[in-house]
């Protein structure tokens, strides 16, 4: 068919026919991880932040886990900074597929009424985000929960393993890193302590892009280019969902083709214009992008080495 | 050429097609920062299109900051991670990179070159296909490269790409280059190795990595990104017997029962006769369950569910096995150890030993050699201290299911936990059974670099029968 194809038809011997692709073996290492975790700790949980990783997440766990049910709770750390949109579609797949999802809120934050814009990144991430979820994680008395960061979104990350160990305070330590010779994982742990487990750690961005192609699997409409109220402020577009954004003066909303490649708290992670409203389109645009995914957020700006100290204060 | 083409050259489908056909290497990437390891990542990163603009402006800021190029871009802080690492200007822990072209993806394993971190060094390679030991050809083969095709050969890894790098900086020598290439075949020729592919380039300049440089007019071979692209990977794997540790037994109803496991080798069929070590129930695979259907064939490295024909009592811990290729059961393993912790190891120590899917209680009876990192040869040991190499007896409270890890890298490792920490406390490679005759032989690591050939009858074998190799 394709020059492409003609390239990667394997040689004809007789082990050609079960080569695994680089996402088969990448989905079996997932859900070999989603399996042990499950049979090692007592009380798992996945955190689901809505966004496209998690939405491959999920799919894994219920492929490691079928014909029998998720094993475990999904938990959003609600930061009610999200995008209306995403909230939607975090209820719909929870119908859909019969989910036992726990929504969490710092109920001292909201008190306060903190917010991105009234704190700023920094204060609204770390009690929004951070003591929220070990506000959560202490509530339930989680013992290991599972998230989707990857390796190659960030320097610090490259270095993280697998599993990872939090102290009872959550704090993750680098120089304690438990190593993880070919497919043995070390889960014990001491009273208190839990776990991270990070079963996209190999995944690449484009990776994820082409097993959501690949399988289908359903990501909120944000990700796809259209018209969209947004405004220009320090070099990001930020689109204006609702009254939450206060327009700064002079500024209007103008309607943009943007997306996102990434989605945080609406105010911090900013749209892309971007023509790209298929999945090949945006798989295109993310081979062929000049600017890695992470950009659109800014609290990785928050000073040199900021996600690494987040980490350690238990961001995920 | 195989760096990404853009969508628009050749459609989408086509694009996606090849994309999502795509195998993966892993590989280790074994040197010091004097060798310009992370030169040579950074490198292969860059230079296959991995790296964005922002991710170059922040290296711009970091070069004059931290960079140890001058005004020049310096690469190696692509890949030096942690903020603390960065500021003492080395790397101290496995770091895992990604790249990837129109024909493979590549997952680097990049581990530091300094003498105190062995586990790091063993860890990188115990997934890795294939080893890319840097040499500086300035210095030519040091200890430290003795060690790291030592450390590497034990650990299983069978393909080399010797990476000679700064050829500029000795003026693309083919003397030099062929004198080390020399001393690198001479030591390495006990330890087993299928193949060594010596590559002269220069990580600084990129000749010789992704694109082809033009100074070694007398130099024919490929790049090395060339040789990473087209090495043979995982055929060990799939030639081997097959096991299947189980990690889950899924019950979901009283009509289903299905073992959940990552088969660790070899190929499973609908029919097949197995075995459950370690008790040594036989039966028959009744089906092959996925989410996405059952499956006629499932090979190595797939995550699947298996429906056994007779009720048979299998647990977690169980290792499902080919019946007519039994796995070795025993409560008394011989183990390469790789001390790992900042305590000492003595015999008696009790600790955990976690091999497959099975955790058990395990007392180090002997440490009966310690193995000289740079020559391979035994020498007497009393304790281990951290990053010690040795050869250990482990009893445990149960007999478990191995193979010796010469035979198979995913049934023949196992860790060990300390029980106090909690913290991984050694990796071990299990070796194969010592001969009735007393145990008093000590397999030496040229005997087991020797074993660690395809097994008779395996598929690499038999092409290398065929080819003389």
């Amino acid at each position: 068919m394709s020059a492409a194809q003609a390239v990667n038809a394997a040689p004809s011997r007789n082990l050609a026919q079960d080569r695994l692709t680089h996402l088969q073996r990448l989905e079996a290492e997932s859900i070999h991880i989603f399996r042990e975790t499950v049979a090692e700790t007592e009380n798992p949980v996945m955190l689901y932040s809505i966004g496209k990783d998690s939405s491959v997440l999920l799919h894994l766990a219920l492929k490691a886990f079928a014909p029998g049910k998720l094993p475990f709770p999904l938990l959003h750390v609600d930061t009610t900074w999200k995008f209306r949109e995403m909230i939607a579609f975090r209820d719909q797949r929870a119908k859909e597929l019969g989910l036992d999802l726990l929504v969490h809120t710092n109920p001292d934050g909201l008190a306060r009424g903190v917010g991105p814009i009234s704190h700023g990144s920094e204060v609204h991430t770390d009690v929004m985000k951070t003591q929220a979820l070990r506000q959560a994680l202490d509530q339930h008395k989680f013992d290991a929960a599972f998230g989707g960061a990857r390796r190659d979104e960030e320097a610090s990350r490259a270095k993280e393993r697998i599993v990872s160990l939090r102290t009872a305070q959550h704090r993750w330590d680098p120089k304690r890193q438990r190593a993880e010779p070919w497919h043995l994982y070390n889960m014990r742990k001491k009273r208190g302590e839990s776990l991270r487990v990070f079963p996209l750690s190999n995944w690449t961005e484009l990776d994820i892009w082409l097993y959501i192609e690949q399988e289908n699997i359903p990501i909120v409409p944000l990700y796809f280019a259209k018209e969209r109220p947004v405004v220009e402020r320090d070099g990001q577009l930020l689109m204006v969902d609702d009254e939450r954004l206060p327009l700064n003066p002079g500024e209007t909303p103008q309607m943009r083709r943007v997306r996102f490649r990434t989605l945080g708290c609406y105010p911090l992670t900013g749209a892309v214009e971007s023509p790209a409203a298929t999945l090949p389109e945006i798989i295109g645009e993310t081979l062929a992008a000049r600017t890695s995914e992470r950009q659109g957020r800014v609290i990785d700006k928050d000073g040199a080495g900021a996600m690494e100290r987040k980490k350690q204060e238990g961001y995920f | 050429m195989t760096i990404h083409q853009s969508p628009e050259a050749f459609g989408y489908e086509a694009f996606l097609a090849a994309h999502q056909r795509k195998e993966v290497l892993r590989f280790i990437a074994c040197g010091s920062v004097d060798d310009g390891k992370s030169t040579l990542i950074g490198r292969l990163l860059h230079d296959t299109k991995q790296i964005f603009d922002d991710q170059i402006s922040a290296l711009q800021r970091d070069s004059r900051r931290h960079g140890t190029q001058g005004q020049e871009m310096d690469l190696a802080l692509l890949v030096d991670g942690l903020q603390a690492e960065r500021e003492q200007g080395i790397t101290i822990d496995v770091a895992y990179r990604f790249f990837s072209t129109e024909k493979r993806s590549f997952i680097v394993a990049d581990t530091p070159g300094h003498e105190q971190y062995t586990r790091n060094m063993a860890t990188g390679a115990s997934t890795a296909d294939v080893a890319v030991i840097l040499v500086d050809a300035r210095q030519g083969l040091t200890r430290q490269t003795r060690r790291h095709a030592l450390l590497v050969s034990m650990l299983g890894i069978k393909r080399i790409a010797l990476a000679i790098n700064k050829m500029d900086l000795v003026g693309w020598s083919q003397t030099k280059f062929e004198e080390i290439l020399a001393g690198f075949t001479d030591f390495t020729k006990n330890l087993g190795f299928a193949e060594v592919r010596a590559i002269p380039l220069s990580a600084k300049n990129g000749d010789n990595v992704v694109l082809p440089g033009t100074a070694a007019t007398w130099y024919a071979g490929g790049t090395l990104l060339s040789y990473l692209e087209d090495v043979p990977v995982h055929e060990e794997a799939l030639a081997a017997p097959f096991r299947m540790a189980v990690q889950w037994v899924n019950r979901p109803d009283s009509e289903f029962r299905g073992y959940s496991g990552r088969i660790a080798s070899g190929q499973v069929r609908p029919g097949d006769s197995v075995t459950i070590a370690p008790n040594g129930r036989t039966s028959t695979v009744a089906r092959i369950y996925t989410a996405d259907g059952d499956l006629a064939v499932a090979g190595e490295d797939q995550s699947v569910t298996l429906v056994l024909a007779d009720q048979v009592d299998a647990s977690r811990g169980n290792v499902i096995a080919a019946t007519d290729r039994p796995m070795q059961v025993s409560d008394t393993l011989d183990v390469r150890l790789f001390w790992a912790s900042e305590s000492p190891l003595a015999p008696g120590a009790a600790l955990l030993a976690k091999i497959g899917t099975v955790t058990t209680n395990a007392t180090v009876t002997a440490i009966r050699t310690r193995i000289d990192p740079e020559t391979g040869q035994p020498g007497p040991a009393e304790q281990l201290t951290a990053n010690d190499i040795a050869d250990v007896t482990l009893t445990l409270d149960r007999p478990v299911a191995f193979d010796a890890y010469a035979e198979n890298r995913e049934t023949g490792g196992l860790i060990l936990i300390d029980r106090e920490t909690t913290d991984t406390a050694a990796l071990g490679l299990v070796q194969a059974p010592r001969k009735a005759d007393g145990g008093a032989r000590i397999p030496t690591t040229t005997e087991v670099a020797g074993k660690a050939k395809p097994q008779q009858g395996g598929f690499l074998a038999k092409l290398r029968g065929l080819f003389g190799g």
